[in-house]
């Protein structure tokens, strides 16, 4: 795989070349994300949010087997063994801490990830593979971040799991038997606490398995890069190492800084009060909201508000949720535009940014009471994200007239005269 | 074929939604007014500051000591800690015979067992005790205190909404009702107006009242300060780790900026020949 410049790996210490006859493990870390990867020189810092999802990934499984030694999944003292954790496990209070922000900012990285690649068009041919299986990968996120939220059995933990697993039992006949299996009873309980603990614990492992094939689909075609343009030689790449590993440590501290102030200063600011109540089956919170990272989904959700035919408002607005995701595995075949990138497309460009705001609408309003006038908010900007992407997006990818295009990454970046006295501009 | 179904699927959800959204707004301005609600003479939390606020805020231990006088005197008779232990309170400035002390003359005794005859029994709490439950189950605590369960209180600045102003708004904010007030909005038999609780009246009693603790170092007790100092302590009670937490921060941040700011040299060192 990768470009025939690609620097091949030569082991010149004994015991190295030993082991790459045997176990050629050193020679796929040095392919995969070491000098043998050559990568577009143009690449912004957008393009550091791949790595960065893998370090909130790392986080995230580092705290979480942690706190797993000390946390207890019964619902008997499952609320009470988080508060052990805070309050008597040394540094638990930080681990605990780390893992609830960890997530959001996993879904942080891997929100600004998915709309690099929206804007950058990197879901397009040759790439269709990596897109596919990134948005496998955030499917998995959203599974175990919902049931990570259920362990500590607060009040929004038990009442998010009842609201979530009924949305199956909007499944005409069969939906509420489905939501029964799911539960392991008629209401949240510990049979169901305990198979969550269980799938949260193990869907991370294959969230990683996931990620060696993202990357390994990558690597293939290579990185795309802010152009869109093919690479068409060596003077167009650099080696992935020492160049993006310099940039991406550099992301990497700021990424750390960042959640250090979430984390020290303001731990529990994207959390719920609720959440600190022990879950209690006869007392239901005002208002039930899940986690900041599936408002924009929830709002779409409580958008269907009126029964049309035999299907009432409730299935509607389950199946319009998992539409609103399933939709983006055609993206692919739905932008039809031969051009990759959204700077060249003076059309898409706007559209992109009303998609943004859109999204920005949809989360701010599944954040909120679900009354007037956030749901007649919500139904308008619903309309929008499925207008976006299914009529929109295909019919402005046959009708746009792209802008005029370098014609290589190295024209883009130095400009058309080569001018080695005119130094170019860091982007 | 794919772009025709998406086509077909997008004009089919738009077309939901517009429907929805047409209903709902004929509904919308049809409805007639709604008349008052709880939520109209419902009052947001005071603003108070305490010395535990901000990135370098810590606890006033003076002010905690004299918060848990207030819990000790007046709160615990319905309410309990049960997340928090008498050990704990070595972080209020208490020594450790002082703790053992207050721990062997909690007026609440720990379930045990007779080590002779294996019949329950109960014991005086030690210090490696977490407080105890104020009612044997929930179904005492609600038989006393007319139905209304008192809520355990260890977390209860973090399990509200705007948190510890909350809690000092309610506790300092019992008031005569107003004089418009709706009927179905009056305090019912047992139940008591304030305007910071999100249903206008509730089960509790102004549990404050001036002069009712008297405080050793002389600060006045009023209802606000009463209010101020036992917020302090729960505060204290559902963050115990807060201070570690925040020193904690202040170095792992300047050592993170440090870091983050060497990984910034090494990059821009690394790309100095190479135009991007």
């Amino acid at each position: 795989m990768s470009f025939p410049w690609a620097a091949q790996y030569t082991p010149t210490n004994p015991f190295m070349k030993w082991m790459d006859d045997r176990l050629p493990l050193p020679r796929l870390v040095f392919n995969s994300v070491g000098a043998g990867y050559p990568v577009p020189r143009n690449l912004n810092y957008f393009w550091n949010f791949g790595v960065l999802s893998g370090l909130a990934l790392v986080i995230q499984i580092v705290t979480g087997i942690i706190l797993a030694m000390h946390y207890a999944a019964n619902s008997e003292i499952a609320f009470a063994s988080v508060e052990h954790i805070m309050r008597d496990v040394n540094s638990g209070w930080l681990m605990r801490y780390l893992h609830a922000n960890g997530a959001s900012f996993f879904f942080i990285v891997v929100y600004i990830h998915i709309f690099r690649g929206l804007y950058y068009g990197s879901y397009k041919a040759p790439r269709e593979m990596v897109w596919l299986l990134g948005l496998v990968i955030f499917l998995l996120m959203m599974a175990t971040g919902f049931m990570g939220y259920v362990l500590p059995w607060g009040q929004m933990s038990f009442w998010g799991a009842q609201v979530i697993t009924g949305l199956f039992a909007a499944i005409p006949v069969v939906g509420e038997t489905i939501q029964q299996w799911l539960l392991g009873g008629f209401a949240p309980d510990n049979a169901a606490l305990n198979r969550f603990f269980s799938l949260h614990y193990l869907l991370p492992f294959v969230i990683a398995g996931v990620i060696i094939l993202h990357i390994w689909a990558l690597h293939l075609p290579g990185s795309s890069n802010p152009t869109g343009i093919d690479v068409k030689g060596p003077q167009d790449t650099i080696p992935f190492h020492p160049y993006y590993t310099a940039k991406d440590g550099f992301g990497a501290g700021v990424f750390l800084i960042l959640l250090a102030i979430m984390v020290f200063f303001a731990p529990n600011y994207l959390g719920h009060a609720d959440n600190y109540i022990e879950a209690n089956p006869l007392s239901t919170p005002a208002h039930i909201v899940p986690e900041w990272y599936f408002w924009p989904f929830y709002a779409i959700l409580r958008a269907f508000t009126v029964d049309i035919l035999f299907m009432p408002a409730k299935l509607l607005g389950v199946l319009a949720m998992f539409a609103s995701i399933l939709l983006l595995f055609f993206l692919p075949w739905l932008d039809k535009s031969p051009v990759r990138s959204g700077k060249f497309r003076p059309q898409f460009k706007i559209w992109f940014w009303v998609l943004i705001a859109d999204v920005a609408v949809l989360g701010y309003c599944g954040g909120a009471p679900a009354e007037e006038p956030y749901v007649m908010i919500s139904q308008l900007a619903s309309m929008y994200y499925f207008a976006h992407f299914l009529i929109i997006l295909p019919l402005i990818s046959r009708t746009e007239r792209p802008l005029p295009m370098p014609n290589s990454i190295t024209e883009a970046v130095l400009g058309k005269d080569h001018d080695a006295a005119q130094p170019a501009t860091a982007e | 074929m794919v772009r025709i179904i998406g086509f077909l699927v997008g004009l089919g959800f738009v077309g939901v939604l517009g429907y929805s959204l047409i209903i709902g707004a004929i509904a919308y301005m049809t409805e007639e007014e709604p008349g008052p609600t709880a939520y109209d003479y419902h009052h947001h939390a005071r603003e108070i500051s305490f010395a535990s606020d901000g990135p370098l805020g810590r606890f006033d231990r003076q002010q905690l000591q004299r918060g848990f006088q207030v819990y000790r005197e007046v709160c615990a008779a319905c309410h309990s800690l049960e997340y928090v232990a008498f050990r704990n309170l070595t972080d209020l400035g208490f020594t450790e015979a002082e703790v053992d002390a207050i721990a062997d003359q909690w007026p609440i005794q720990v379930p045990t067992v007779n080590e002779d005859t294996g019949e329950d029994t109960t014991r005086n709490a030690i210090a490696s005790d977490h407080f105890p439950h104020v009612y044997a189950n929930e179904v005492a605590g609600r038989a006393a205190n007319n139905n209304a369960y008192p809520p355990d209180l260890s977390l209860m600045t973090k399990a509200r909404e705007e948190g510890a102003a909350y809690v000092y708004s309610l506790l300092a904010g019992y008031e005569d009702p107003p004089a418009d007030l709706p009927e179905e909005f009056q305090p019912g038999t047992g139940l008591y107006f304030n305007p910071y609780f999100a249903n206008l009246n509730l089960a509790m009693p102004p549990p404050l009242s001036d002069g009712q603790v008297s405080y050793a170092d002389g600060t006045e007790a009023t209802v606000e300060n009463m209010a101020e100092d036992v917020t302090a302590f729960l505060i204290w009670t559902a963050e115990p780790k807060m201070e570690d937490r925040k020193n904690l921060g202040l170095i792992v941040l300047i050592f993170l900026i440090f870091a983050t700011t060497l990984a910034f040299l090494a990059y821009k060192n690394v790309w100095r020949d190479q135009k991007h």
